[in-house]
């Protein structure tokens, strides 16, 4: 009975500042915006506020909002596609076809900038779509006198700028899912007559979808609540959410309306974790 | 394997490393460039890397950013540490849930809870500056020690302790000659991780910087909402230099993605 006392103050001890800490920064937080989402107005002292839904009925009235809910989502899903594009056969080949000190070498240099600063290697990418920068000069080594494409402040250019920040996501997700298949099934499969692309389409894709799915998830959440990179690059082509959410606490200082935004924001990528919760869960556990 | 296929797959990943490492390259080479309009041909220069040195805004903004990354890294791994002994060494109720708790601050897109530790830190009177960053921060790189500590802790297990135990070496004994010593390398990895999710972190600084006390992510971000010179692109070599460096010493002691 004792020792059992005394084990639950050690436990206590040892997760309480830790946890105490996540409590006044994220938790409480989080809880408060809550609360601030349905005031009337900023609380300043001398101002009276109440309580009101006006703030979400604005946001699911009003076209402005729905439109930019849209594009935030066409944007997730435009990345994601993009990282699995290009993501998924380069998993695919560290996983089956590269060996030994290669594999580790590449896997690195893969991680390495996902890993460095998101803003810095934003910024990186105005340097190449440019007006008359490297993208410019490269395609005009083919044709001569192409006007340049000055893909700098447009849609593309948010998506390319996010698909080269999160396609390792992808790689590293789908290659975990994709190592821990035996070749032996894959040989099976062959040695039984399947062709390489049945083998692929009933064996390592059924297989690799967990993988798949987390990278997905991992990917669509932080990219529909992305605000700098849409600025960055897409400059008035960033008609999302985040850019929006970030201008109600910033230059419109409407703060109820940012968190109300903020939760309508919010309350999509806990929808999508609910939704996705079955093929995460193993995840979690060796996380 | 067809010899083809060999050739593909090279190709491939040379492509994918080409397209992930070409912006960075652009942006580091102008830094050098001596034209004011990244104008070619390359001229090399290293003025726009001299004129930071006079920069005061720049200057304070940096010192700012290690400051905090310092503290930072000092309390998260303390912390960290702490509470993943606590689900390495004992199984207790609610562990679970303390367990899944650390995923919040991972998941949810930075953009809400940087708007609500705004929120939050201005109701209860604490208002902005590098107190609330460091607020953010630390709690931001909790979760990261957790995991990365508790990796190590998870691949050793207690027998090492257990043998200690009976060799009669007391429990404070076990505890500082044998679960320090191994736990070392995966204190040093959280450490240089934490450090490196404080000294590149912008949107949480964002929000919390007050006027005239910022970071250098946020200097830099505002300098490019301005227009671009060839002095942001010295500034962001240094920091990338930097990040990319502590990365790789992490790499040493933390294996990313699990088994390789």
């Amino acid at each position: 009975m004792r020792r059992t006392v005394r084990q639950r103050l050690t436990v206590l001890g040892l997760t309480a500042p830790a946890y105490l800490w996540l409590t006044v920064a994220i938790f409480l937080p989080l809880s408060a915006m809550f609360c601030f989402s349905f005031l009337s107005a900023l609380p300043l002292p001398g101002r009276s506020v109440s309580f009101t839904l006006d703030n979400y009925r604005t946001i699911f009235s009003k076209q402005l909002y729905l439109i930019n809910t849209k594009r935030s989502l066409l944007l997730g899903l435009h990345v994601t596609l993009g990282c699995i594009a290009i993501g998924y056969p380069a998993a695919l080949a560290l996983a089956k076809y590269v060996r030994g000190r290669w594999r580790e070498a590449v896997f690195l240099l893969i991680v390495l900038p996902f890993w460095s600063n998101g803003l810095v290697r934003t910024f990186s990418w105005t340097m190449v779509l440019r007006k008359d920068a490297l993208l410019d000069w490269f395609v005009r080594l083919f044709v001569p006198d192409a006007p340049s494409l000055d893909l700098l402040f447009s849609y593309p250019a948010i998506l390319i700028g996010l698909i080269h920040a999160y396609v390792p996501y992808m790689i590293l997700t789908c290659y975990v899912s994709l190592q821990a298949i035996d070749d032996s099934l894959i040989e099976a499969a062959r040695s039984l007559g399947a062709s390489a692309f049945t083998a692929f389409r009933r064996i390592i894709l059924p297989l690799s979808l967990p993988g798949l799915v987390a990278g997905t998830i991992l990917i669509f959440v932080p990219v529909i609540g992305s605000f700098m990179e849409p600025e960055i690059l897409g400059g008035k082509e960033a008609i999302m959410l985040g850019p929006i959410i970030e201008r109600q606490f910033t230059a419109s200082a409407n703060w109820p309306l940012g968190a109300a935004l903020s939760f309508v924001l919010l309350a999509i990528v806990l929808a999508i974790f609910a939704a996705t919760w079955p093929f995460l869960r193993p995840h979690l556990r060796d996380a | 394997m067809a010899k083809v296929g060999v050739i593909l797959v090279r190709g491939y990943l040379a492509l994918l490393l080409l397209f992930l490492y070409l912006p960075i390259t652009v942006m580091i080479v102008m830094a050098f460039n001596q034209s004011a309009l990244y104008q070619m041909p390359f001229v090399f220069d290293l003025k726009w890397f001299a004129a930071l040195q006079d920069n005061q805004k720049l200057l304070d903004a940096g010192f700012n950013t290690v400051m905090i990354a310092l503290i930072n890294t000092v309390i998260a791994t303390t912390l960290g540490t702490l509470a993943a002994l606590a689900f390495a060494r004992y199984s207790f109720r609610g562990k679970t849930l303390l367990q899944l708790l650390l995923f919040p601050p991972i998941t949810i897109p930075w953009l809400i809870i940087g708007n609500s530790m705004l929120v939050m830190f201005y109701w209860i009177y604490l208002g902005r500056g590098l107190h609330a960053m460091l607020l953010g921060h630390v709690a931001l790189s909790l979760p990261y020690v957790i995991i990365v500590v508790g990796a190590r802790f998870r691949s050793f297990g207690t027998t090492l302790e257990e043998a200690a135990a009976t060799l009669g070496a007391s429990p404070w004994q076990a505890f500082w000659r044998i679960t320090v010593p191994i736990m070392a390398p995966g204190m040093v990895a959280a450490a240089l991780f934490a450090f490196a999710v404080s000294f590149d972190q912008f949107v949480i600084s964002y929000f919390l910087a007050a006027p005239g006390v910022t970071t250098l992510p946020v200097e830099i971000y505002t300098a490019i909402r301005k227009g671009y010179t060839p002095e942001i692109n010295a500034i962001s070599t240094v920091i990338i230099v930097v990040s990319m460096g502590l990365m790789l010493l992490v790499s040493r002691f933390y294996r990313f993605g699990g088994e390789r």
